[in-house]
């Protein structure tokens, strides 16, 4: 998942609101405990994805968090012992109960959520562009994290080409601690060659990078006023009708539940209806 | 004021017993082109090193004597505060290019000078309408390809308009037509904006005609500093294999002074009535020599189909999902011992057509036939090195075989490039000879006298009934080993016919030899032969 420039408003706004914007987000996922909220907000972060064409990576997060949510599922309703309903008998605290599976794919809901919203991030806010912002603040951490993201494409081309060459050799296949040595040995290849370049293009003198006054866009303003009213949310949710999971499963669906659900969907795809200049 | 200067500057790596630079005095004039010329190993990329700082301050070792980028002593001052003054490009575009849009790489080298936000801006837009990326500046460095990443990475080491520029073989990893745009922005820079250019380079013929001057590197020392012509004339004598294929075409046939283009070659042969008109038939080349002691194949074994072919692909197409297909009905019958040259421009399916015939990608439709099994050797010979010592990576009669057996107790990564190739072919060949040999591009990078050894081994091979079959953009090479060269394009065969009907009439694809002598020959010594035989008919006719 890399980041390529696409004509989307989250990709028009500057890269430091569509960082805390996609931070909303995960702020939502980890505060609300209403699986339909949460499902709500799964659901904008897709429709997100698309608006933003950058579907296809956002359903990659999808598909990388869903193994995450079985294991949490099946993790917790192994390990916790709080429920009444058993629905798998393995005797004393071994029995499997509702709530525990209940419990474990809320937070496995929340997994796959966080998962969008990370892949929403990579793929749509510039890395560049933030680092710019955050070289103020410390320019080799931010540096570091931009030369991580931009050596895994590389790498990972290096790693295919080592693997079809080892399937050109003659003879058994090689050992895997040999073909690990070697990519070991070649990514340290690669990044002495990353550092010589970095020294020749005047890394070592860098100093504070002067401020950047960049107008604000309509896309920057949406963004930001869609992030605060998420906060506002993340707080407000905090208080709606309870899903209790132990002893038993009770859910309230009251009106505010519902309205918090629009509410999230509207924020969260409010900044996606201006596609002007993007 | 002189932007480079470099004063009995000796130079040895870190661990180094043998001195990298030995007492080189060199001075580099604003607005000058200067060509560094010299093998592998010579000391090219060390003098570069040494003039952009990175020689002593990132690699170590022991230096001594002095070198003034700009007035800068780089004993004082390190690589960081030398970019100011002299932008650097290395060979490899993957590891140049660290951020990740092409704006953002143009404007980092800018920011790190503590240019305001106006500089910057000014600085992205310039470099990008110099170097005919502007088109480029939004889009993600991940997406270009080689030859525009090369590109990018010249840009950023441009940005802050140096007076100087160093360049690494910068065309080594890159096709020709790519190479050859880069060569265009170099000397457009040069001629324009006056910026002084330092090229470390092979290929000679490409970027003799741009240079003021040319320095030969030998053993870490200089051994010729002269004007272009000059060098030609050094060369002849004292470095043959530094020699273009138009200056030793001339030296052969006995001709002077030495071209240092193929318009002054051209020019001296209608002066001379050499020019051909009405040329003969194209010359064949002479059999390339000896290699490793094993003679190599008198001839090239004839064209065969069908029953005969030791590797046959038929009808292949490659048409991976979301994608134009790679590979449209191409098809190649290849004899045992036959070696083909396949060529064509970048993305015309080369590399594709080799992958599928040794099974590392499958065809879409099509079938691919061999008598025994299909050696193919990749781009990057160090991608097959897994071991610490050469020992391991072979048997002991391997490495006799393949002539290595004196290096058994090195570390592959310590091997010149040759013997990395040789040894590379030799993990592939395996114990037993394989039906078909396929190489990708083997000879990128590589200086003559390897490219001369490894023809030589190819034949060998050849010689041995293995069929071969080397996608390659060197005509030169095409034309010392193959006696028939495929043309992809699009996917598919364009032609396929002897080398000497592919090569002789070409413009793009064609030896400098035979763009010379207008297809006449192919090679400098077949295209002697044919001056020398003109010349003679010259005399005759005037003493008739």
């Amino acid at each position: 998942m890399t980041y390529r420039r696409r004509h989307s408003p989250l990709h028009a706004a500057r890269a430091v609101v569509g960082a805390v914007w996609c931070l909303a987000l995960v702020t939502v996922a980890v505060t609300v405990h209403h699986p339909v909220v949460l499902g709500a907000l799964l659901v904008s972060v897709l429709a997100a994805g698309t608006a933003a064409l950058v579907a296809r990576p956002v359903v990659l997060g999808l598909a990388v968090g869903v193994p995450f949510a079985v294991v949490i599922v099946a993790f917790n309703a192994v390990l916790s012992h709080n429920g009444l309903t058993v629905i798998f008998r393995f005797g004393g605290p071994w029995d499997v109960t509702l709530e525990a599976v209940v419990a474990g794919a809320m937070y496995g809901l929340t997994a796959i959520a966080l998962c969008c919203a990370a892949a929403l991030y990579s793929a749509a806010v510039d890395p560049d562009d933030l680092l710019r912002a955050f070289r103020r603040l410390s320019f080799s951490s931010a540096l570091t994290a931009a030369l991580a993201t931009r050596m895994v494409p590389v790498l990972a081309r290096d790693a295919r080409r080592l693997s079809d060459a080892q399937r050109c050799r003659a003879g058994a296949p090689p050992a895997r601690v040999a073909l690990l040595r070697a990519v070991a040995a070649n990514a340290m290849d690669r990044a002495l060659d990353v550092a010589a370049t970095l020294e020749v293009r005047g890394y070592g003198t860098a100093g504070r990078a002067p401020a950047l006054k960049r107008p604000w866009s309509r896309h920057d303003l949406a963004f930001a006023a869609s992030a605060v009213a998420l906060f506002a949310l993340a707080v407000v949710c905090r208080g709606l009708a309870p899903f209790a999971m132990y002893p038993r499963l009770s859910m309230g669906l009251d009106g505010g539940v519902l309205a918090a659900c629009g509410l999230i969907a509207a924020a969260v795809l409010a900044p996606f209806a201006d596609r002007r200049g993007v | 004021m002189t932007v480079l200067s470099l004063d009995r500057v000796t130079y040895a790596y870190a661990g180094a017993t043998v001195p990298a630079l030995r007492d080189v005095t060199l001075a580099v004039e604003p607005g000058e082109f200067v060509v560094l010329a010299g093998g592998t190993g010579s000391g090219k990329s060390t003098l570069l090193r040494a003039a952009c700082g990175l020689v002593p301050h990132f690699h170590g070792g022991t230096f001594s004597g002095r070198t003034l980028v700009g007035g800068l002593d780089t004993r004082e001052h390190g690589p960081a505060r030398i970019a100011g003054v002299a932008g650097t490009l290395f060979q490899e575009p993957e590891t140049q290019v660290v951020l990740g849009t092409v704006r953002a790489e143009l404007a980092f080298p800018l920011e790190n000078a503590g240019l305001g936000p106006a500089a910057v801006a000014r600085g992205v837009e310039e470099a990008g309408l110099a170097l005919g990326i502007a088109h480029l500046l939004d889009r993600s460095t991940s997406e270009l390809s080689g030859g525009e990443l090369q590109r990018v990475a010249l840009g950023a080491s441009l940005a802050t308009r140096p007076a100087l520029v160093l360049l690494d073989e910068p065309t080594s990893q890159l096709d020709p037509v790519a190479g050859d745009e880069l060569l265009g922005v170099l000397r457009r820079l040069n001629e324009e904006w006056g910026t002084a250019v330092v090229l470390a380079e092979h290929r000679l013929e490409r970027c003799l005609s741009a240079a003021d001057r040319v320095v030969a590197i030998r053993d870490g020392a200089v051994a010729c500093d002269a004007a272009p012509q000059d060098f030609l004339t050094w060369a002849a004598a004292q470095a043959p294999d530094l020699q273009t294929p138009g200056a030793r075409l001339f030296s052969l046939a006995g001709l002077a002074p030495l071209p240092v283009a193929v318009k002054d070659a051209r020019a001296a042969l209608r002066k001379r009535g050499l020019d051909g008109s009405g040329a003969p038939e194209p010359v064949a080349p002479a059999p390339p020599p000896r290699s490793h002691g094993r003679v190599a194949a008198a001839a090239p074994a004839p064209r065969r189909r069908g029953r005969d072919a030791a590797l046959e692909l038929k009808h292949l197409w490659l048409e991976p999902r979301g994608a134009e297909p790679r590979l449209r009905g191409a098809s190649l019958t290849v004899a045992a011992g036959e070696i083909v040259a396949l060529m064509g421009r970048n993305g015309a399916g080369k590399s594709t057509l080799l992958r599928v015939a040794a099974g590392l990608d499958k065809p879409t439709r099509g079938k691919v036939r061999a008598t025994g099994r299909v050696a193919l050797l990749l781009q990057t010979p160090g991608d097959y090195f897994l071991h610490d010592t050469v020992a391991a990576e072979l048997d002991g009669a391997a490495l006799e075989r393949a002539g290595l057996a004196h290096l058994a107790d090195r570390h592959p990564r310590d091997l010149s490039g040759g013997e990395r190739q040789r040894l590379a072919l030799a993990v592939v060949m395996g114990g037993e000879a394989p039906a078909a040999l396929l190489l990708d591009e083997p000879t990128r990078g590589m200086d003559q006298p390897r490219k001369a050894a490894l023809a030589g081994e190819l034949c060998c091979l050849g010689g041995e009934g293995v069929a071969v079959v080397l996608a390659t953009h060197d005509a030169e090479l095409a034309v010392a080993v193959a006696a028939r060269t495929v043309l992809l394009g699009k996917g598919d065969v364009v032609a396929d016919a002897p080398t000497a009907d592919v090569l002789g009439g070409g413009w793009y694809f064609a030896t400098q030899t035979a763009r010379i002598l207008a297809g006449a020959a192919l090679d400098p010594a077949a295209g002697a032969a044919l001056l020398r035989d003109r010349l003679d008919l010259a005399v005759k006719e005037a003493l008739t």
